[in-house]
């Protein structure tokens, strides 16, 4: 009965349900899962991935067919009296007051009226209820009525708090509030049980809450693999890592036969959206003049002093000459591509084909954007799009640097034109560039 | 909040209101009806106790209208103790069949055919066997009394029940076993609330058909001996046979009086309780009725509270402790196939020697030509019943569709609709015979209107119900295309309206084949008036002690209802949900 020790496991489950019409089908196969204290885990899976099934059977509610769970490693039979569920559809007896749902289980385990109203009361407060307490549920609103079941699930104080899809029932903002206020209890430490197990199909609710997402696969229901969710709380849902874990779970969850596992390295998602450096085109161009000039290689804190400025002003020049392709940093050194060297010295028209050649090919925004405008009808696009866009990896002020930036390179390689007071993009025609 | 906690099975947590004085009108007024109800039911209670010696002393009923209304309440204690046996039986056996595989297959069968069968065939074999149990007392009449109006309230009641357990919403259960509900929290605080809605409507109704068999078995003619039993039914009875108009006459205001009192002291309040106890978490209006309103304004409920509050308290702790259970429910565990099948071989077993033994015994007493004959008759009183729904339903389906369609009417004829079909129809069996006397009408067609009169009701309210379900867009819709009258009926009313007309008939087909028994033998005075039939056949043969063509009757009858609901209700109901279902 440590309170280290492993709160829940689940040996190799499987689960079958005989069809009506003869036959089983077989719902959950080989499922193996632990949750160890002060952890979140979610279960995500698709519908069919017998996700519920797997809560259920873990909460004693269910038998499994073969396979067994322990609590705190020891075999139990009946309902798991160490774990409190969190029903999709609030599961409230409407002829009792919030109170008296509230305290349910309490009072169903004997405890004295008076300390199951005490501890009701408190719970109903952190979820938000003070002053709810007689009202019946019928008055209430959906998300008013889950706190009632959170609280009711906070009451039992459990080791283990089961949810099964607890917003799911619930419009978008008031799921969003609840989660978060959810998310909140569980950061500010005083939460009432020392694990949770919620079951979802939302990615961003799993990545938003769980220190560990299970993943499972559908027909019969297993376990595909696990990822782990490092980011710090609170969670911004903009941060680039949490997006690109969105981004990596989503495609998972797309290809049933993709193998899940660690994101691979932050790169692989970042690279649909480098961060493009603040250096104007000119600058570049200006820079690997220089670099050529040296020799084609040159020493960066050098290169620094013989210019006076500071590294901190120099590199990004720098890093937009690697990201376009006409440099490489090794070691301290940057040294001149091929494509650098033809774009220092070549006359102004060329250079600019280069550019955009270099755009197109490193920086898949760019493209990004362009197939956008050609896709429009009216071959515009507009800059709110596309910060829009942008404000998904970065941040507000951050999107409108890159953006600029764009627009800066974009104009530099003759690619496209923007109209500043309408602020809208449009594509250079190729006729009027060569005639120009 | 304006809710308190009135009606909650748990216990009575009453909040105090404001301030109010000392003793209210409502005080008094809800003091006085509790103290008049307490006495008149020790009063009457005390009756039941008389000692008689069946063959010599029996108790007569005197037709001095003064003395009815100590009859008509002990017939309403009649009433009521039959409710409280059929919901304490409904209990049981909804239980039983809700939670049990194996007791499922045996008694959900076996409730559709008790529901099927005459159950005032049954009267003579009850009355003998209670009286052989009580011997010496008034209590044995009593018992069988109450038995005969059981019979005809509890199957209802068990089958609403038995539908609510099992449609308990799936999360809610899961949550009352997580939450280790003890049997007794399980049953208080979810399996009743989600049940109480059927089981009031379901009760009021079946109370309302009661009163039918309580004019029956009142005065009943058993093994050549007349059983009596001091109550509004004898009461008629004997005006019957003394030809008494204006004692007739008293019994039916009584009779209308006593329904109507019971409705609005009983029933009403019971549906407005019950209302609070809607599964669905929708917000609606909360239903309102006068004597709630009196006796929540009273402040008689709140010394009640702090009396009995603390004894329910203590009761209810007691009964969840002693019931708490550990482990796994006995349906998670996997069912054993061959368990399965030796129950199954051994409920054939059973059945069949039953049949076996009833075909044999009836064989011996009444010989195989009897068996052709009773069959014959069968038919016969099958052609009325059929000849009976038809016309029910080209009378009252123009007049319940209109009713329905119109809210104004509706609420007007409502409450006059749901008396008439709690009135015994067999108290104006007296006047419809007379006129068949005097117009020189067979019973063989007279019959069908005594049917009738108990019978056609249930079709009436259904086809309310059911035009009142149809929703008014489609109404609307209708009249926007133009579509005429008769054009509407075949395209919106009719389809609209199947399934509750289906539901309709159901019970007044039910209500005719029990009403047969009574209606193709009557009397007047020393005149007695007979159709041929399979209801008369079970009458004359109670009446003389025959019991092979008793057995033989009510098992023919019971093989009528029973085919009839296989082979024509069974498809017709499953049509109006497959295919007239609205929303």
């Amino acid at each position: 009965m440590g309170s280290n020790g492993t709160l829940l496991t689940a040996e190799q489950l499987a689960k079958t349900f005989p069809l009506p019409a003869g036959g089983e089908q077989t719902v959950l196969e080989g499922v193996t899962l632990h949750v160890e204290p002060g952890e979140i885990v979610a279960l995500l899976g698709r519908s069919g991935s017998g996700k519920s099934t797997l809560l259920r059977i873990l909460a004693g509610l269910i038998l499994p067919s073969s396979g067994r769970v322990l609590k705190n490693g020891a075999p139990f039979s009946g309902p798991n009296p160490d774990v409190a569920m969190v029903f999709q559809s609030f599961a409230l007896l409407p002829w009792l007051t919030v109170q008296e749902n509230a305290e349910l289980g309490l009072f169903a385990r004997g405890v004295a009226k008076e300390i199951c109203e005490k501890e009701a009361i408190h719970a109903l407060s952190m979820v938000g209820l003070e002053g709810f307490e007689g009202a019946y549920p019928k008055e209430l609103s959906g998300g008013m009525r889950q706190r009632v079941g959170f609280a009711r699930a906070f009451v039992m104080k459990p080791d283990v708090l089961m949810m099964d899809e607890p917003f799911s029932a619930l419009d978008v903002l008031t799921a969003e509030n609840l989660r978060g206020e959810i998310s909140d209890l569980w950061e500010k430490g005083a939460f009432p049980a020392k694990s949770i197990l919620v079951v979802t199909h939302n990615i961003e609710e799993a990545v938003l809450l769980a220190d560990r997402i299970v993943v499972l696969g559908a027909n019969p229901g297993c376990i595909r693999g696990e990822v782990k969710v490092d980011i710090a709380r609170p969670r911004d849902k903009k941060g680039p890592r949490f997006v690109a874990l969105v981004d990596y779970i989503y495609t998972v969850m797309t290809n049933p036969q993709a193998p899940v596992g660690e994101l691979p390295v932050p790169k692989s998602s970042a690279d649909r959206f480098p961060m493009l450096p603040h250096a104007r085109a000119g600058g570049i161009s200006g820079l690997l003049e220089i670099v050529n000039d040296r020799g084609g290689r040159e020493d960066l804190p050098k290169l620094a002093e013989g210019l006076r400025l500071e590294i901190d002003d120099l590199l990004p020049a720098v890093d937009a000459a690697v990201v376009l392709g006409f440099a490489v940093v090794e070691q301290g050194d940057v040294t001149i591509t091929d494509a650098g060297r033809e774009f220092a010295t070549t006359g102004v028209h060329r250079s600019h084909e280069l550019f955009k050649e270099q755009l197109l090919k490193n920086i898949p925004f760019a493209t990004t954007v362009l197939e956008a405008i050609r896709h429009k009808k009216d071959g515009r696009i507009g800059k709110e799009f596309l910060v829009d866009i942008l404000d998904e990896h970065f941040s507000q002020s951050e999107a409108e640097r890159q953006f600029a930036t764009l627009v800066d390179w974009g104009r530099y390689a003759q690619l496209f034109e923007y109209d500043a007071d309408e602020e809208r993009l449009y594509e250079v025609e190729e006729e009027k560039g060569e005639a120009a | 909040m304006t809710l308190t906690g009135w009606g909650k099975i748990s216990a009575f947590s009453l909040r105090s209101g404001e301030e109010r004085p000392a003793i209210s009108l409502a005080d008094v007024a809800v003091g006085l009806g509790v103290l008049t109800l307490l006495y008149g039911i020790a009063r009457v209670g005390a009756q039941s106790l008389v000692r008689f010696s069946p063959p010599d002393i029996i108790p007569s009923v005197s037709l001095d209208p003064w003395n009815l209304p100590n009859y008509v309440a002990r017939s309403t204690l009649r009433m009521f103790a039959a409710l409280v046996c059929s919901t304490l039986f409904t209990f049981a056996y909804g239980y039983a069949a809700a939670r049990s595989r194996r007791a499922e297959r045996v008694l959900v069968p076996l409730l559709d055919i008790l529901q099927s069968v005459p159950v005032l065939g049954f009267l003579s074999i009850t009355v003998t066997a209670f009286i052989a149990l009580f011997h010496g007392s008034l209590l044995g009449l009593e018992a069988a009394s109450v038995f005969a109006i059981f019979t005809g309230q509890a199957w209802n009641m068990t089958f609403s029940f038995y539908q609510s357990l099992r449609t308990v919403p799936h999360e809610l259960e899961e949550m009352a076993e997580l939450y280790r509900l003890s049997k007794w929290e399980r049953f208080t605080r979810l399996e009743l609330p989600a049940s109480v809605i059927g089981l009031v409507w379901n009760g009021m109704m079946s109370f309302g058909g009661g009163w039918f068999f309580l004019a029956a078995s009142e005065a009943i003619s058993v093994l050549n001996r007349q059983y009596t039993l001091p109550g509004i039914g004898s009461y008629v009875a004997a005006a019957t046979q003394a030809q008494d108009f204006r004692a007739l006459g008293w019994a039916i205001v009584t009779m209308i009086l006593v329904i109507l009192l019971i409705d609005q002291l009983f029933w009403k309040p019971m549906v407005t309780v019950a209302d609070r106890y809607k599964l669905e978490l929708s917000a609606g209006e909360e239903r309102r009725f006068w004597l709630i309103d009196l006796w929540r304004a009273s402040s008689l409920p709140e010394h009640f509270g702090s009396v009995v509050g603390p004894i329910l308290t203590w009761l209810d702790r007691s009964l969840s402790r002693a019931t708490r259970g550990a482990g796994v429910d006995s349906e998670k565990k996997q069912p054993s196939q061959w368990g399965d099948r030796i129950f199954n071989i051994v409920l054939a077993i059973v059945t069949a020697g039953l049949l076996f033994a009833a075909v044999r015994f009836v064989l011996e007493g009444a010989g195989g030509r009897e068996v052709g004959h009773a069959a014959l008759l069968g038919l016969l009183t099958l052609s009325r019943v059929i000849v009976l729904l038809i016309f029910s339903t080209l009378v009252w389906t123009p007049i319940g569709v209109a009713i329905g369609f119109s809210p104004k009417l509706a609420r007007v004829s409502q409450p006059i609709v749901q008396i008439l079909a709690s009135f015994p129809a067999n108290f104006l069996f007296p006047f419809a015979t007379l006129a068949f006397l005097k117009l020189g009408i067979s019973l063989n067609w007279g019959s069908m209107l005594l049917m009738a009169l108990g019978a056609q009701w249930y079709l009436l309210f259904n086809v309310i119900g059911g035009a009142q379900g149809i929703p008014n867009d489609l109404r609307e819709m209708a009249a926007s295309v133009g579509l005429r009258r008769s054009r509407e009926w075949k395209a919106l009313i009719g389809p609209g309206i199947f399934g509750s007309w289906v539901t309709g008939a159901i019970t007044a087909s039910g209500g005719a084949w029990n009403a047969s028994i009574v209606s193709e033998l009557v009397s007047w005075g020393n005149t007695t008036m007979k159709a041929d039939g399979l209801g008369a056949y079970i009458s004359e043969a109670t009446a003389k002690g025959d019991w092979p063509r008793i057995v033989l009757g009510v098992g023919l009858m019971s093989v009528f209802v029973v085919g009839l609901n296989r082979l024509v209700w069974r498809p017709l109901y499953a049509l109006a949900e497959n295919k007239y279902r609205l929303g």
